[in-house]
């Protein structure tokens, strides 16, 4: 495989979901969510209810992989931070430690500014916590939920 | 690169619908989207022109069942198969898990099925996979085409590694469903293989 699977343990999805309820408060935050640069969502905080979070974290994710080519293509190395702003809402859009993607959703009851700032807090947090799940998945000794699958529970899935 | 979730108890996997243009990779997932449970899948996103051709991707997730406690997920995705859409294409394979690659039945098509092959097949390596050894099913679609090539015959041409190949219409559904199970179950029979390694 090219790239290692990601594992979310318990314990690394409670740290990462504690970062992102943090930041919707710090940075006063409609919502906070965390993608995988494949586009799987790993966590969401705020007000998610009416959002298709799915959806959204495939959108964030082609948009950094748009932008990312654009960085090759000018020879730079990547476009980490993004902004786009709406009339109502706004959208934060970091890179954190290259592997994942920082999205906040904001609107005038905050600033730029201080959700830029607090970004910059979570992103080092975050950073720290999936170098741990990154070097968890790399450990040969870590049993995989596949290990205990059998080809029958597999075929079992496609039965109608 | 599949994901999984202990704290949700997921597993989500990407499939990729490859092939030239027009051969019917938006019409296979738009069959999937019509007729899956509504609880069983979520919105289907078109990045299109406004001549509703491929701009960036189509995008479905799909939950197909649980294995062992876990929900799987699978998310599918197009890529634009216009030639010079190229640069979106390398985009949508990365962290890819298995791919499904469309042909067109068409004789007219038989130089762009070629074409887009050996594509598919430099844009996995440039993103470290290997066409040989990655989970990968062929359709060969539009069987209901006037002037098609004998099945044998793209066979002969496009499936030289000998991989699971399925006729079918996608407009209608005919093959559809087989050729995505097939994919999902390679996939998973991959993920198994690789726990075990």
């Amino acid at each position: 495989m090219a790239s290692p699977q990601m594992v979310m343990y318990e314990e690394e999805f409670a740290q990462v979901q504690a970062v992102t309820n943090r930041l919707v408060q710090d940075a006063n935050a409609r919502v906070v969510f965390v993608v995988d640069k494949n586009g799987q969502l790993i966590s969401a905080s705020g007000d998610t209810g009416d959002l298709d979070t799915t959806s959204l974290a495939s959108l964030t994710a082609g948009t950094i992989a748009a932008t990312g080519g654009i960085a090759q293509l000018l020879r730079e190395q990547e476009f980490a931070t993004q902004y786009h702003e709406g009339v109502r809402q706004n959208v934060h859009i970091q890179v954190v430690s290259g592997r994942v993607i920082l999205v906040v959703i904001f609107d005038n009851r905050t600033s730029l500014g201080l959700v830029r700032l607090r970004v910059k807090r979570a992103t080092e947090n975050l950073t720290r916590i999936f170098e741990m799940v990154m070097a968890k998945a790399q450990d040969p000794f870590r049993s995989s939920p596949f290990s205990e699958i059998t080809d029958d529970d597999i075929d079992n899935l496609f039965n109608d | 690169m599949s994901f999984i979730n202990y704290l949700s108890r997921e597993i989500n996997c990407k499939i990729v619908y490859y092939g030239p243009g027009l051969c019917g990779k938006t019409t296979n997932l738009q069959y999937i989207y019509n007729r899956t449970n509504p609880d069983a899948k979520g919105k289907m996103i078109s990045l299109a022109t406004e001549t509703e051709r491929t701009l960036f991707f189509d995008f479905l997730p799909l939950e197909i069942g649980e294995i062992r406690g876990f929900k799987t997920r699978f998310h599918l995705y197009t890529v634009p198969g216009q030639v010079f859409y190229d640069a979106s294409r390398k985009l949508i394979l990365k962290g890819v898990d298995g791919v499904v690659f469309v042909a067109d039945s068409q004789m007219l098509r038989a130089e762009a099925n070629s074409e887009s092959m050996d594509n598919l097949r430099t844009n996995l390596a440039e993103q470290g996979y290997n066409l040989d050894t990655i989970p990968y099913v062929i359709q060969y679609n539009k069987r209901d085409m006037p002037n098609i090539s004998p099945t044998e015959e793209l066979r002969q041409m496009l499936n030289t590694g000998d991989v699971p190949d399925f006729n079918a219409v996608a407009t209608t559904g005919e093959g559809v469903f087989e050729t995505l199970k097939s994919v999902a179950k390679l996939v998973l029979t991959e993920l198994k293989r690789g726990a075990a390694r």
